[in-house]
């Protein structure tokens, strides 16, 4: 497997925070990468001093065979890079973007490229609105068909589908595996855990530094993870005093159900045994949820001593 | 709900102090500017502009010439630079504003004055500016026999009482009515360009940080010097639009005389926009919102406008005070769209003040450049 991005100790600090601490990061060609992590964890940053918007502060490597550090030029010619914030120009329309990209990349043919580029993402029939007229899934349509004008190798994506609704959340991911399917290799950045479950593999950062990597099979398994369900009336009662057991690391409600996790699973089981006598509670050993292998790694952070994050803030439920 | 809470008022209240004290430039401009304005108003301004060059052109030395010419620089207006000089030299200095004043003292000069024939002996003066020369050509007017008293003894002293035995002749040129639209409305050009094209870039970059496009400029493969030249050309455009309502104004609606060549006018031109524009784009390399950036345009264009000889005479103007102005690209083309304008200045006559202009042009260039950031870093 050649490495599209090999870098080995990257660090960025701004001010006295240390962003990105020492990170290291090895991708291979044509597989989705989802970069998941708190936010402030240093995924922006590092998506930034990827593709050379930032210059890093120690480490080195080289991303689709360039350095990072010298030939940001070479390598901002074959990536495209989708930022977080909509960046694309508001008061252009949609087709006088996309020329504008294309001009700016020097690419030929420039105008079958834009009709195939708006007719693949359904723009044609908007080409004449003006960005900053579309709504969050059109502007989102709109980025993705300018990062990718210019056949890039290498996909940056920044929180894509933030404030997206489900469907074209769909749209967009369904257009992610097409292009990976093409061998495009990409790297997204996403708080959805559904999102994270479709990427090939997910890459965990927290406090800049990578902590978790594998498929999602592979991080679940590495974590053993004691995990029980339990259903019944007062869950949010219940959940308070299950969280003061010993053994018991995380506490979390999905829907009408509650997730009791520990690292210790004989411990987790005698503290909660009085509660599975209990006639009007039902319980059931369950296998961890990705949601529940993060914010047990997170909870393991806190004891280390770092900063606490609310990490399940941002979280979606799946 | 109450019409008027006075918690609610305090809120605001406290709100906009925090956000006044995190903005420290602007917070540093309000304070800067009423302070710059106070400074050079009142130190740097006087409309009553005293020791203006001037250049003698003697056909006939004598005592009386030499005397004469003392008390010309005794009214304190006048200052002679050098030694006397030719015909041609003195319509040359004259016509690229290197003296103010050109005295002509008449062959047989002493000779019709000892005879009481009342030699006339002529003053020419650069009166492109009205403002200018008005108290020193009355000075030089006011000149009576006492300027001789020296000289007029023996037999001569008869020539001491009564009118003077000389005449005093002004020849007022480039502008021998005093007209002062003359000199304001070819002026005017130079501040409007200045006002508008720094304003309008120094927003350029800054736009496009405030409203996030940078992020995406910078992902993509584009060169600082693209970026710049890019954003920089459409507002040439948008100067020569400018230029030409003026000159269309000077010429229709104010009858200002076009003397010298429109073509060297547009090249002037062209330098001045682009040397204003390099200059807004470094402030918005500087700038972190357009708010600031507009500031910065204002503390760049109110000393431009102060000390470029627009509004007030430059040579009245404190040393310090001509020194900052000489840094400053309005004062030199000023100089060279007056000059071409009213003087008929053709290029060798206005290269003087255009290499300072183009040197600006370049500093400002470099910096822009050196200040613009290829990374978010």
């Amino acid at each position: 497997m050649t490495a599209v991005i090999d870098v080995h100790g990257l660090v960025k600090t701004f001010g006295d925070k240390r962003v990105v601490d020492d990170l290291s990061l090895r991708v291979g060609k044509g597989q989705i990468y989802g970069f998941l992590g708190p936010n402030g964890s240093g995924k922006t940053t590092t998506l930034r001093m990827l593709c050379g918007l930032l210059t890093p502060d120690a480490g080195s490597g080289t991303c689709l065979g360039f350095d990072i550090r010298r030939d940001s030029a070479e390598i901002k010619r074959r990536t495209g890079y989708m930022t977080q914030k909509f960046s694309l120009y508001e008061d252009l329309t949609i087709r006088e973007n996309l020329d504008f990209v294309g001009r700016v990349y020097g690419l030929g043919r420039l105008r079958g490229r834009v009709d195939a580029a708006l007719d693949r993402l359904g723009l044609a029939g908007r080409q004449k609105q003006l960005a900053g007229q579309l709504s969050g899934g059109w502007k989102q349509r709109l980025a993705l068909a300018a990062c990718i004008l210019h056949e890039p190798d290498l996909l940056l994506l920044d929180e894509p589908t933030a404030g997206v609704d489900p469907k074209a959340r769909r749209d967009f991911w369904d257009q992610i595996h097409t292009l990976a399917g093409d061998g495009l290799t990409v790297l997204v950045s996403t708080h959805y855990m559904d999102e994270a479950e479709r990427c090939h593999e997910i890459l965990y950062i927290a406090y800049g530094r990578l902590i978790a990597r594998g498929t999602i099979a592979e991080v679940i398994a590495t974590h053993d993870l004691a995990t029980w369900s339990v259903e019944g009336p007062g869950l949010h009662l219940l959940s308070a005093e299950l969280q003061k057991l010993p053994g018991v690391d995380t506490v979390a409600a999905f829907g009408s159900v509650l997730h009791v996790c520990g690292r210790d699973a004989e411990l987790l089981e005698k503290s909660i045994a009085p509660y599975r006598a209990r006639a009007d509670l039902h319980w059931q050993r369950t296998s961890p949820s990705l949601e529940d292998i993060f914010i047990q790694l997170m909870a393991g952070l806190d004891n280390n001593g770092a900063p606490r994050k609310r990490a399940t803030d941002e979280s979606a439920r799946p | 709900m109450r019409l008027f809470s006075f918690s609610r008022f305090l809120a605001i209240l406290a709100k906009e102090f925090i956000q006044m004290r995190r903005d420290r430039l602007t917070f540093g401009m309000m304070m800067g500017v009423p302070l710059m304005q106070l400074l050079l108003f009142g130190y740097a301004i006087n409309t009553d502009p005293k020791n203006l060059p001037a250049v003698a052109v003697v056909a006939e030395n004598s005592n009386f010439t030499r005397s004469l010419l003392t008390a010309m620089e005794k009214t304190g207006y006048i200052r002679f630079v050098g030694a006397p000089v030719d015909e041609a030299t003195s319509d040359l200095m004259l016509r690229r504003g290197e003296v103010q004043f050109a005295v002509h003292i008449p062959p047989a000069f002493a000779e019709d004055l000892v005879r009481g024939k009342t030699p006339a002996l002529l003053v020419e003066a650069d009166a492109t500016d009205p403002v200018a020369t008005g108290n020193a050509v009355s000075a030089l007017q006011g000149l009576d026999a006492s300027a001789l008293i020296h000289d007029l003894k023996g037999p001569l002293a008869g020539l001491e009482k009564g009118a003077a035995p000389f005449e005093v002749r002004l020849h007022k040129r480039y502008n021998a009515e005093g007209i002062t639209q003359y000199n304001i409305v070819p002026g005017l050009m130079g501040v409007v360009l200045t006002m508008t094209m720094v304003m309008m870039t120094s927003l350029a970059v800054t736009r496009e940080r405030e409203r996030g496009t940078m992020e995406n400029l910078l992902a993509m493969p584009v060169q600082p010097a693209e970026v710049m030249l890019g954003k920089i050309i459409p507002y040439i455009a948008v100067g020569y639009v400018q230029v030409t309502i003026i000159v269309a104004a000077a010429r229709y609606l104010f009858a200002v005389p076009l003397q010298g060549s429109l073509l060297l006018l547009s090249l002037a031109a062209i330098i001045f926009i682009a040397a204003n524009l390099a200059v807004g784009f470094t402030f918005s390399t500087l700038s972190t919102n357009q708010l600031q950036a507009m500031q910065m345009s204002t503390f760049f264009f109110l000393p431009s406008l102060l000390l470029s000889g627009f509004m007030f005479p430059f040579r009245g103007m404190p040393v310090w005070a001509q020194v900052l102005g000489e840094a400053l690209p309005l004062t030199h083309f000023l100089r060279v769209v007056r000059g071409i304008l009213l003087k008929g200045n053709g290029w060798d006559d206005i290269w003087p003040n255009l290499w300072p202009i183009l040197a600006f042009l370049a500093a400002a260039s470099i910096l822009a450049l050196v200040r613009y950031r290829r990374t978010l870093d």
